[in-house]
């Protein structure tokens, strides 16, 4: 049977504690998820929960220096990450190291906002900006998916933005919105934690007591509300990139994360754009060379998904081709639905990919990452066994049925990446997008 | 109790680490097989190791290595192209096939109770390749197209012209993906005829790490392999046998990108191969200089001024000598003063400032406390093997690892920097916004700016 074993609780100022054993190597996994991401963010500030994110490196007040430091010297592996639904912080350390890593942890969870100064903030607010540059604005398509969310959902809809922000929101922000939305955001009971590894359950347990149960609760985050998005018709954009092969980005509202249809489209996604057996890599890069390569997802999130697919084209085909040719299979997809050979491989490959899942205690999407996902989206940090189980019951009827629910041709977001002054290779059309 | 907040909390003693016993056989047609037991989940891991890459490109063919390698799996036995990935989607497979400067390994992880089916498909696809004429061309005009987008991309762009400085006329010379011009004429011949030369059961090590008795592993691999034929090893280009290029006469170059908003940098020079004695020296000095946050560089550049969301740098080891890059992204107007912060670094680190006790401390505790994680899952596993394989290194290397890092001094450290990373063929490059920065650039005292164009 598949599964991830723990124990928890929920210690007195509201923090969940999970722990995993898993002794093969001599190694402990911490991880902290803080339910707050872009999602919570004001229009005109966005961009602020990963500067934040950033900012929890810099030091806190028994620790005022970087936080890498004694962390590395340790052996440890560390990073942090931060989407619209939440931000995280791992580190995977020697067995030896583990209560350093308590002590750091839980000083920045009770002990981050008088250690945080004007100089530090203005230092982080460049290094961000430069991660804009160098991963959005310098990277080919690079804003292709900033467009295509702004289209995707209303101006106050709090994922109309991406995680990185708006340049002049982040030129705009100051110290003391920072230090307000950490005291807002970042405390025990906006928090999990999770211990996976080398460690007894019950050492682990009373060594999160010790190091967070001293930390102040912090107030009530009441959860984020959002109407639910919907396109009254297609909307037909064209970003002018500096690239030199025009790419397709289609877009559609689906069902959110774990609810009904979610794992469904999720397996079409595979059944559609995943590896070489797919449906659009067969038809569109394999058998018409139309496209250069082709990708398909469910973006599984809190509040409301969406599934997108991705078309290259190749040199002197018209993205209204690619088009053309995808259109036609979501219809025969929706039409008549996978056929046994493709239900086949597909559960072969759900089973491998929760296998997968399985191998590594720490990092992103490690075992201590995943209970801490299932435990705040689901409050189940058991829910491995039932999310397999959704992909399991799926049926060639079903992926059928989620096909032809979501994916429908006049509700969807159609944008053409195209080369400067090759707007021709577009859709007809299409509009100019706008991204700031 | 409430928490001691007046100090880090100490480190207990550090945890012993073993890497697990590697079973060895070799199989009549000369393939050895390694195996490793790793009973974690269900899974094994297969790693086949050819020590033949990129680097083994024949002379005015580059990409050939990597093009044999990307057509392995389009087409093999009695599958065709499709029928390979069906096949690989219904065993819960997954399959990498990596071609760099020195390897070419196609890793396959699967679910364990489909290891026999995923060993002969394995065996298929290196021995019996089916180069089919319709799949090389389509095959290559993929990566034709690839190399077009690529072209987009700044840090690909400046990979592939940094190679060119360093290495002119060296089979370390080119990226793996190789060049439009060569990629077109390419027949299935050469591909064809590559393969029959390089891919010998004699050069090649299979590698199997999972949930299985070794035993029954290795009987796995041979039921798989034994019937398998392949060539007898025909000579290839060795690059380890290649002296390296003498250091080249361009000390700092810029390809041009209008309207970039960012500079993208390469610092470094030609250094020295996996073999060298000064390996566990160079590894720390890596660490000190660039190899990790709280490297020299990293710290300066992006923690104290901001420059760039952050930098590395490496030794490139190999099997013959590799280079050492640092490598950045940063913002247009301080592209200057970036290079020249990088460069008084590396020469710091020589002359005026050389390693500290307290960074010689940090840098061999990263390297050593954080061994063990590197050793946690199969694919972890067998990746370590195939180092082992590629560089010939002793079975206990991993497990000597520790003390060899331990043993290494800050006088050490010094003479390596003094070897590796003088400023003799040290090389900058740009890829970014001539406009904005070529005056700057004329001003840093690296000599005339070699100006590129984006390569074909």
């Amino acid at each position: 049977m598949l599964s991830i074993p723990f124990v928890s609780e929920t210690l007195e100022n509201g923090l969940d504690v999970i722990v995993h054993e898993d002794r093969r190597c001599p190694i402990v996994a911490v991880n902290v998820w803080y339910h707050v991401g872009s999602k919570n963010e004001q229009v005109g500030r966005t961009g602020f929960a990963h500067l934040f994110e950033h900012l929890m490196f810099e030091g806190s007040v028994h620790h005022d220096r970087g936080y890498f430091h004694p962390l590395q010297e340790a052996g440890a592996a560390l990073n942090g990450s931060t989407n619209a639904d939440r931000t995280n912080y791992w580190e995977v350390v020697p067995v030896n190291a583990l209560d350093l890593a308590l002590w750091l942890e839980s000083d920045r969870m009770g002990y981050l906002l008088p250690a945080l100064t004007g100089a530090k903030f203005r230092n982080q607010r460049d290094v961000v900006l430069n991660e804009r540059r160098q991963n959005y604005e310098n990277r080919p398509y690079g804003l292709a998916t900033m467009a295509l969310v702004a289209a995707l959902y209303p101006a106050d809809h709090p994922y109309h933005w991406l995680t990185i922000g708006s340049a002049d929101d982040l030129r705009a922000s100051s110290l003391e919105e920072a230090q307000a939305f950490l005291a807002r955001y970042y405390h025990p009971r906006n928090a999990s934690l999770t211990l996976a590894g080398d460690v007894e359950a019950g050492r682990a347990m009373e060594l999160a007591r010790r190091y967070f149960g001293e930390i102040a609760p912090g107030p009530e985050v009441p959860p984020v509300m959002a109407a639910a998005p919907a396109l009254a018709r297609e909307a037909r954009l064209r970003l002018d990139d500096q690239v030199e092969l025009p790419r397709l980005y289609l877009a559609w509202h689906s069902p959110k994360l774990f609810a009904e249809g979610d794992a469904e489209l999720d397996l079409v996604a595979d059944l559609l754009g995943n590896g070489k057996t797919s449906r659009l890599y067969r038809a569109l890069v394999y058998e018409r060379r139309i496209a250069t390569e082709v990708a398909a997802s469910q973006n599984s999130r809190e509040l409301s998904s969406f599934f997108q697919i991705v078309a290259t084209a190749a040199p002197g085909h018209p993205l209204a081709e690619l088009d053309a040719a995808v259109s036609e299979e979501i219809a025969r997809l929706q039409a008549s639905g996978p056929d046994e050979g493709e239900m086949e491989r597909a559960s072969a490959q759900a089973e491998a990919h929760f296998v997968q899942r399985l191998q590594t205690v720490g990092g992103f999407g490690g075992k201590s990452d995943q209970l801490n996902a299932y435990n705040v989206f689901l409050g189940a940090p058991g829910h491995f066994e039932r999310d397999l189980a959704r992909y399991r019951a799926a049926t060639a009827a079903s992926l059928e049925r989620a096909a032809a629910a979501y994916l429908a041709p006049d509700a969807r977001v159609a944008l053409s990446v195209v080369p400067r002054g090759r707007a021709d290779l577009a859709l007809a059309g299409a509009e100019p997008a706008t991204v700031s | 109790m409430s928490v001691d907040r007046s100090a880090l909390p100490a480190l207990g003693p550090d945890p012993t680490f073993r890497f697990p016993a590697i079973a060895k056989r070799t199989l009549a047609s000369g393939m050895r097989v390694w195996t490793v037991e790793q009973r974690a989940v269900p899974l094994t891991t297969l790693l086949w190791l050819l020590p033949v890459g990129a680097a083994a490109d024949p002379a005015g063919q580059p990409g050939l290595a990597a093009l044999v390698g990307d057509l392995l799996d389009e087409g093999a036995g009695d599958r065709s192209a499709l029928e390979v990935h069906e096949t690989l989607s219904r065993l819960g497979a997954r399959l990498d096939t990596d071609v760099g400067a020195d390897a070419t390994t196609l890793t396959l992880t699967v679910l364990s109770r489909n290891l026999d089916r995923a060993l002969e498909l394995l065996a298929e696809l290196v021995c019996r390749p089916r180069f089919d004429a319709e799949e090389f061309e389509r095959v290559r005009e993929r990566r034709l197209h690839r190399l077009v987008q690529l072209r987009d991309l700044p840090p690909a762009v400046a990979d592939r012209v940094f190679l060119e400085l360093l290495y002119p006329g060296h089979p370390y010379g080119h990226l793996a993906v190789g060049t439009e011009a060569s990629l077109r004429r390419f027949t299935v011949d050469d591909v064809r005829a590559f393969h029959r030369r390089a891919y010998a059961a004699s050069r090649a090590t299979l590698i199997v790490a999972g949930d299985g008795e070794q035993d029954q592993l290795a009987a796995a691999a041979a039921r798989a392999f034994d019937g398998a034929a392949l060539g007898a090893a025909a000579d290839v280009v060795d690059a380890a046998a290649i002296p390296p290029p003498d250091p080249p006469g361009t000390r700092i170059a810029l390809v041009d990108r209008p309207g970039a908003a960012q500079s993208e940098l390469r610092i470094g020079r030609v250094a020295t191969s996996r073999h060298s004695p000064d390996y566990h020296a160079l590894l720390v000095l890596n660490m000190v200089v660039g190899g990790q946050f709280v490297s020299r560089v990293n710290l300066n550049l992006r923690e104290e001024k901001g420059y760039t969301y952050g930098v590395r740098s490496s030794f490139d080891f190999r099997r013959g000598p590799g280079p050492f890059v640092l490598q950045m992204s940063v913002q247009t107007d301080v592209t200057r003063a970036a290079i020249e912060e990088s460069l008084r670094e590396i020469d710091a680190v020589r002359a005026d400032r050389p390693v500290e006790p307290r960074e010689l401390d940090i840098a061999r505790a990263a390297l050593i406390r954080g061994y063990p994680r590197s050793f946690e899952t199969a694919p972890q596993i067998a990746r370590a093997c195939a180092q082992l394989a590629l560089y010939e290194l002793a079975d206990d290397y991993f497990t000597q690892f520790v003390p060899r890092v331990q043993a290494v001094a800050a006088e050490d450290v010094t003479r390596a920097a003094h070897r590796y990373l003088s400023g003799d063929g040290l090389v900058t490059l740009v890829v970014g916004d001539r406009e904005r920065t070529l005056a700057d650039l004329e001003r840093i005292g690296q000599g005339p700016v070699t100006q590129l164009s984006l390569p074909a």
